[in-house]
């Protein structure tokens, strides 16, 4: 008898470790794969029957029996009909889940290669051209067209290129990287060789943040297993030191180089003159991994889905107070509700939702008498927020805005790499204005000032860590006002 | 940061000749592609507020001061940042652009001292400045978290730093990287913590910081700020002048308060130094108050005397009656004199023209003798001109850098900076050294060859370069079909492809690895431009003259000449080295060069001088020095030098000295030579005279009178005064009619004067009507002489080499903090780096002898030996020990020996064959000269101290 059980640190976290052991000792074979994705069925166990995988999850190490004799309690059946799968469209995740993250078999089996394999055989303008036509964006969350970028590496003169992948997925309530280097690394290996031959680089980095040690030491071994297949383009991964500012593209080459991570001014474009002054692309792993899928099934497949300008899929990521925590891949144009309330099922608490932050620790609020935005870079920026990395983070009626606001300054307080004033002192001021609303000193005041503040900081910060912190604070002023006490919390009009 | 009223355009000048057109505010303007916004709104009178830019600095971008608007473009970027380009319309002044940078200014003040009225950078901050251009009027947030309870760092002799004001732009931290090279600073900590830090949190003193005042130009408060200025406020007038200091030749601004100099600011557009300065220049100036400095004439019978102060009239009518007497008692040729390379070209002009016109012989010479005389005869012989090829700008077209026998990041600090820029840009090092010197590996900085050879042998290690060169076929042919000799060069390149030339053949001689020597020479053969820097390490040897047309050899066989990014560099050691050889010190050549025995050349000199010049060649130091001893040469009068401490084998100074019965020294201080002095004439310094100073590169610069002389007069005027008494007409009110002289006299400085040199700031000589601003290149088309001429380079053995009684060999140079003698530098806070002279050497020389680090040891030589303690380091090879020779006590040159180079008598200061063991104290030696010392320096009616 084969089992398929993850090995998604998130999976490993609810403890997929002892039900492993427990199906080994009970002499089941047992496959290691990625996370499929939803967190409240893991730790999940599949059983491989000729009818296909039956899953049972979550699973518990001490009933494994039952998984076995097919009694469990939690018995699902076929996991891809649930409906939280069955709504998806996977492309860049469709194998995460599935198969071994670590066989170059299962990789072959499930469609792996062809994008490398088509891309080698063309030019490389003919691969960025196709990469431009999918309307592929970064999904690191500046949505920059990813063709674009490719093109101006490609067309920098430069006596070496790198591509770079920025694994440094820093922001709260995310983790599709990280799912998809522990549960499909092949993927990103995959895509990362095909932007090497796009651009004429012949070396990449993958930057890893240090809280991932199961994605760097998956990350690793998948480079090495693949080094023969991507050759002669090679691959190297970088662990990071815990500051999320490396997440910022150019701290993170900054820190790649061996350098303090400290934001770099642009221009020039990393393109032109990025990892150690030579052409870098530098891509998002979720930007990366969605290119072989591209390549694969061509650029009109890919393009097919989206909504106006943001095309294709978007991994998105379910968390906080949500029923049906997980990662949702789905073609952008989805309503900020359906996401909410249909696939995630609303408060895993029952309590009305209050607010959604998406985009991270530097998204706006979103009350629910917005949940009919589209999942769209230009509807969410025109709205006062951003797509990000598509971290949804929900909130019941329980949460206090005014705090939120003020976690916001402090987070940046906390993370700022300190080059630019806007960001190094304003973050700092920012929670020292908020104490005072908050300890309800001259609220109006100081509620004044703390719009000043927003804008400076959001049209003088060098990055967007600290041009980004006014987003969660300022729509927490806006859509929940009431939270900031006796303050007239009235905004300029711009 | 720099006296205010200097302009600063914010960001460098890019290098495009594509031009762009765009409008600021309305006006058009054109620049080159690259130039920044900020810049191009700077050079049509537009000031955009900043804080982290200034134009020595690559753009940051880090204070969001300079925002400003774009057509067409959203946000407000940065102007520091943002290139113009073609058609672009920028806007400066918005109300949205005002109101974005009052808040970024609010959140500065918010985090710092409001005490502008008692603040040393009071009036002369930039961030006081700021704050009023964007018209802040209130800070609103109250009490906060801030940095006001920082400590201040006064570790620093020179300058103190108070964290407690700064406003972390990272100027200094920039300046420290990008234009010293050093990296001694860094942001330590994130976000609101972050904090300027020396090293790992270390006080500045104990810092890896070298003290070259970067960091203190760059910072826009007081957060680093001169202690001088903190003492006696901001500076209110400035004139530019010379460093007196090293051949670099950095110009400053000495910024005054009254006659007080406030602080020594390098000038910007000082093209020497491009706004650079060390340690020396920038801040070790204290010794022209030092309170051992010699302010009245002085004179004595004897030199087991006391001295007896007496007025400048006096001191004069002895000497003149002096030098008559003698010449009268033992003929015209038992005086001479002796010229500085420390002295302006007009005073060292002045004095051979005394010797030659007022004493009627050639008895002049001076210190360069001991330095770059080898430089001077090996570049006539090769090039046609005693003077290096290129302008220090050249080195930034420099592809592959072979340094030799020079330490510059001590001994050419501004120049080494430079040179480490070119290296991170990537251009490859070969250093030639037999120590492992910082250059070779620092931070961001690696040689990409270290060829330690034994200490003597420069000529086998070049001349198998030579044989690689030529016997790979890595020769520039058509170079050298155009540019050479053809003869000489054939002639040459049979000599150096003869196997015992090989880099194998000479290993066990010079233990440099073959394979290195292979690959060194292929690197600079074929590594694109090739430029050669060389120093003491090249000429104080017995075949220094040799070494010399060695490197003439090489870059003229790679065709590495005529062009920028190439050429024969000497890294000259003193300020006016260059410009002491030219104005005629030498007792054979006359001013430019000109041999005495040239007919024409005398004539000249004659209808001008009115006095007939002595066709023989006069004597040169050592030959004066034997002569006294043998009783024939009886006066010497000498100008700015210390020979005694100077010249090797002091004993034999020193015998030489006691012999004479007129020695007249003009000096700052009673330096050693002055203990065998009959006549002291105080002397004048940099800041109290005016004149010029000729720098390695033939750069000619001015030195401008900041104050008046403390001892009443300038150097020139003292010896026109004892040209006068001993009836020998001069009458010159300025010595910019000196220069005039000198411009008529001399060709290459046909077209030099004072308001030439006011109108261009500097120039290089050759300047004459066919370079009329002056020759940064030479041989740009030509040799001077013609054909390049190749000479064979035969390895000759020193006579100085290891043997049983002594096994080790010594070489010798300086250290950053310390110059030369250290007459000036130990008289100035500098010797807290560098309070005495150490030995190092390889711990297993040390271990063999029992020596400990700091141990107390004694050098022996065949001429003499001296203690001082060791250093045990690997920086040396085993087999051989080095010492700088900056303190007196040391006497190093007590060890030194009497061999010289074969064609100019340049000592061999850099090779002595030495014993050294474990010592419990001074030599006899050492005590006796001493107390001697005590003796000599006694002054009638003033308590010693």
């Amino acid at each position: 008898m084969r089992a398929f059980v993850s090995r998604d640190m998130a999976s490993v976290g609810l403890g997929a470790d002892e039900v492993a052991a427990a199906l080994i000792a009970a002499g089941v074979e047992v496959v290691r794969t990625g996370s499929r994705g939803l967190f409240r069925i893991e730790p999940l166990v599949e059983i491989e029957t000729p009818d296909g995988r039956v899953g049972c999850g979550p699973v518990a190490a001490d009933e494994v029996a039952a998984v076995i004799d097919g009694t469990h309690r939690n018995r699902i059946g076929d996991v891809a009909k649930l409906p939280f799968f069955a709504s998806q469209q996977r492309f860049t995740f469709a194998r995460c889940g599935i198969v071994d993250p670590l066989s170059l078999a299962d990789y072959a089996a499930h469609g792996g290669w062809i994008g490398l394999d088509r891309a080698r055989r063309a030019p490389p303008a003919e691969v960025v051209a196709m990469v431009r036509e999918s309307g592929l964006r970064g999904r690191g969350g500046a949505g920059f067209s990813t063709g674009i970028k490719w093109q101006t590496a490609l067309d920098a003169p430069g006596d070496a290129k790198f591509i770079v992948c920025n694994a440094d997925e820093g922001d709260s309530g995310t983790f599709a990287d990280r799912m998809l280097m522990e549960g499909d690394p092949f993927c990103l290996i995959e895509g990362m060789a095909i932007a090497g031959h796009a651009v004429g680089a012949a070396r990449g980095y993958v930057y890893i943040r240090s809280e991932y040690p199961f994605a760097i030491e998956t990350m690793r071994a998948a480079i090495a297993l693949a080094a023969e297949r991507i050759a002669p383009f090679a691959l190297e991964v970088r662990v990071g030191a815990g500051a999320y500012v490396c997440g910022e593209e150019t701290a993170l080459l900054d820190s790649i180089e061996g350098k303090r991570g400290q934001v770099r001014a642009k221009p020039p474009l990393p393109a032109i003159a990025g990892l150690f002054g030579k052409p870098t692309v530098i891509n998002n792993v979720l930007t990366l991994a969605a290119v072989p899928f591209i390549l694969a099934n061509g650029a009109e497949a890919y393009a097919a889905i989206g909504f106006g300008r943001s095309r294709g899929t978007m991994p998105v990521q379910l968390a906080g107070n949500v029923r049906n925590g997980g990662l949702y891949e789905i073609g952008f144009g989805v309503t900020l509700g359906e996401l909410v309330d249909d696939v995630g099922g609303g408060t895993e608490s029952g309590r009305p939702v209050r607010a959604v932050q998406v985009g991270g620790p530097l998204g706006a609020y979103f009350p629910a008498s917005m949940f009919d935005l589209p999942f769209d870079y230009e509807a969410f920026a025109a709205a006062g927020g951003l797509i990000g990395h598509a971290g949804v983070t929900v909130f019941d009626d329980g949460v206090d805005m005014m705090r939120m606001a003020r976690f916001a300054m402090e987070f940046c307080a906390a993370e700022s790499c300190g080059k630019c004033t806007p960001c190094r002192i304003g973050s700092t001021r920012g929670v020292e204005t908020l104490d005072r609303i908050i300890a309800g000193d001259r609220p109006d005041e100081n509620v004044a000032l703390l719009r000043d503040l927003c804008d400076t900081m959001r049209h003088g910060s060098l990055c967007a860590l600290g041009g980004f912190t006014p987003f969660p604070v300022l729509s927490a002023l806006d859509h929940f006002g009431e939270d900031f006490g006796a303050a007239d919390i009235a905004g300029p009009v711009e | 940061m720099a006296w205010r009223g200097e302009i600063d355009l914010g960001t460098p000048p890019a290098v495009s000749q594509a031009m762009v057109t765009l409008t600021i505010d309305g006006r058009r303007v054109t620049v080159p592609e690259g130039t920044s916004l900020m810049r191009a709104a700077a050079l049509i009178g537009t000031s955009i507020p900043k804080l982290c830019a200034t134009d020595s600095l690559e753009a940051f971008g880090s204070c969001r001061l300079c925002l400003v608007e774009i057509d067409g473009r959203a946000g407000y970027p940065a102007s520091c940042t943002t290139p113009a380009a073609q058609g672009m319309a920028v806007r400066t002044q918005t109300d949205r652009l005002k109101q974005l940078r009052k808040g970024v200014m609010e959140l500065y003040i918010s985090d710092h001292p409001l005490d502008c009225l008692t603040c040393a950078a009071n009036g002369d901050c930039e961030l006081q400045d700021q704050a009023g251009a964007v018209g802040l009027r209130a800070v609103r947030y109250g009490d906060g978290a801030n940095h006001l309870d920082q400590a201040k760092d006064s570790s620093n002799p020179y300058f103190d730093f108070d964290p407690s004001k700064c406003i972390v732009c990272s100027r200094c931290v920039r300046a420290c990287d990008e234009v010293q090279g050093t990296f001694a600073l860094t942001i330590e900590g994130m976000g609101f913590a972050s904090k300027v830090s020396p090293s790992q949190s270390e006080p500045f003193f104990s810092s890896e910081c070298v003290s070259c005042g970067a960091c203190v130009q760059a910072c826009p408060t007081a957060t680093l700020i001169e202690k001088k200025v903190a003492e006696t406020g901001t500076p209110d007038r400035f004139e530019v002048t010379t460093c007196a200091y090293c051949g670099v030749g950095c110009t400053f601004r000495a910024e005054m308060r009254g006659e007080e100099l406030v602080r020594m600011v390098p000038w910007k557009e000082g093209k020497a130094n491009r706004g650079h300065s060390c340690v020396k220049g920038r801040f070790a100036w204290g010794y022209a108050n030092h309170r051992e400095r010699i302010l009245s004439p002085m004179i004595r019978a004897s030199i087991d005397d006391p001295w007896r102060e007496v007025g400048w009239d006096e001191a004069i009518a002895h000497t003149a009656s002096e030098f008559r007497r003698i010449q009268a008692e033992h003929g015209k040729r038992a005086i001479g004199g002796i010229t500085s390379s420390r002295c302006t070209n007009e005073e060292t002009f002045l004095v051979q023209k005394l010797v030659r016109a007022g004493f009627g012989n050639n008895n002049v010479d001076t210190c360069a003798r001991v330095c770059h005389s080898p430089t001077g005869y090996g570049l006539k012989t090769a090039f046609g001109t005693s003077a290096g090829t290129q302008d220090f700008d050249s080195v930034m077209a420099a592809d592959t850098i072979i340094l030799i026998g020079a330490n510059p990041t001590d001994g050419h600090p501004v120049f080494a900076s430079r040179l480490k820029q070119r290296l991170r840009q990537g251009a490859k090092l070969i250093v030639i050294d037999p120590r492992r010197i910082d250059i070779v590996r620092s931070p961001h900085v690696e040689a990409a060859h270290h060829l330690p050879l034994r200490p003597g042998t420069n000529v086998a290690v070049l001349t198998a370069v030579a044989h690689v060169i030529v016997t790979e076929g890595l020769v520039d042919e058509d170079f050298v079909r155009d540019r050479c000799d053809r003869a000489e060069f054939d002639d040459w390149a049979a000599f150096v492809a003869d196997p015992r030339h090989s880099p194998e053949a000479t290993e066990s001689l010079t233990t440099v690895p073959a394979e290195s020597v292979r690959a060194a020479a292929r690197l600079y053969a074929k590594g694109g431009n090739g430029a050669i820097y060389y120093g003491l390490g090249v000429t104080e040897h017995s075949q220094g003259s040799t070494t010399v047309l060695a490197i003439a050899n090489l870059a003229m066989a790679t065709g590495n000449l005529g062009r920028a990014g190439v050429g024969v560099n000497p890294l000259r050691g003193q300020n006016n080295v260059q410009g002491s050889c030219d104005m005629g010190s030498f007792p054979h050549e006359l001013s430019g060069y000109r041999h005495v025995s040239d007919d024409a050349a005398r004539a000249m000199f004659r209808a001008l001088w009115g006095a007939d010049i002595d066709h023989e060649p006069g004597l040169r130091i050592p030959n004066m020095l034997g002569a006294a001893i043998d009783g024939e040469f009886k006066a010497l009068y000498i100008q700015g030098e210390d020979i005694l401490q100077s010249d090797p084998d002091t004993r034999h100074v020193a015998a030489g000295l006691a012999a004479m019965e007129c020695v007249v020294v003009q000096d700052l201080f009673l330096n050693e030579t002055a203990n065998y002095a009959h006549v002291f004439l105080p002397g004048s310094t940099f800041l109290e005279k005016n004149g010029t100073f000729t720098n390695a590169e033939r750069r000619i610069q001015r030195v401008r009178k900041v104050m008046r002389p403390l001892n009443g007069l300038e150097d020139w005027e003292i010896t026109q005064k004892l040209a006068q008494a001993i009836g020998y007409a001069m009458a010159y009110d300025h010595p910019s009619q000196i220069m005039d002289e000198i411009a008529a006299v001399t060709p290459t400085f046909a077209g030099v004067s004072y308001d030439r040199l006011d109108a261009l700031g500097s120039i290089q000589w050759p300047c004459n009507d066919a370079a009329p601003e002056g020759t940064p290149v030479m041989h740009l088309d030509g040799f001077v002489r013609g054909k390049g001429k190749f000479v064979r380079t035969e390895y000759v053995a020193t006579e100085e080499r290891a043997g049983p009684r002594f096994p080790l060999l010594l070489t010798t140079g300086r250290i950053l903090s310390q110059y030369n003698v250290g007459a000036q530098t130990r008289r100035t806070e500098n010797s807290r780096w560098h309070d005495e002279d150490r030995l190092e050497i390889h711990p297993h020389d040390a271990e063999q002898r029992g020596i400990l680090d700091g141990d107390w040891v004694k050098v022996a030589s065949r001429a003499g030996d001296t203690t001082l303690r060791a250093l045990v380091t690997d920086r040396v090879a085993p087999g051989v020990v080095y010492t700088t020779f900056h303190h007196p006590a040391t006497q190093a040159n007590v060890v030194t020996t009497d061999n010289s180079d074969w064609a100019t008598n340049c000592p061999e200061y850099k090779v002595t064959a030495v014993q050294v063991g474990r010592s419990n104290g001074p030599t006899d030696w050492q005590e006796r000269y001493d107390e001697r010392s005590r003796r000599s320096r006694r002054i009638e009616g003033v308590a010693a101290e």
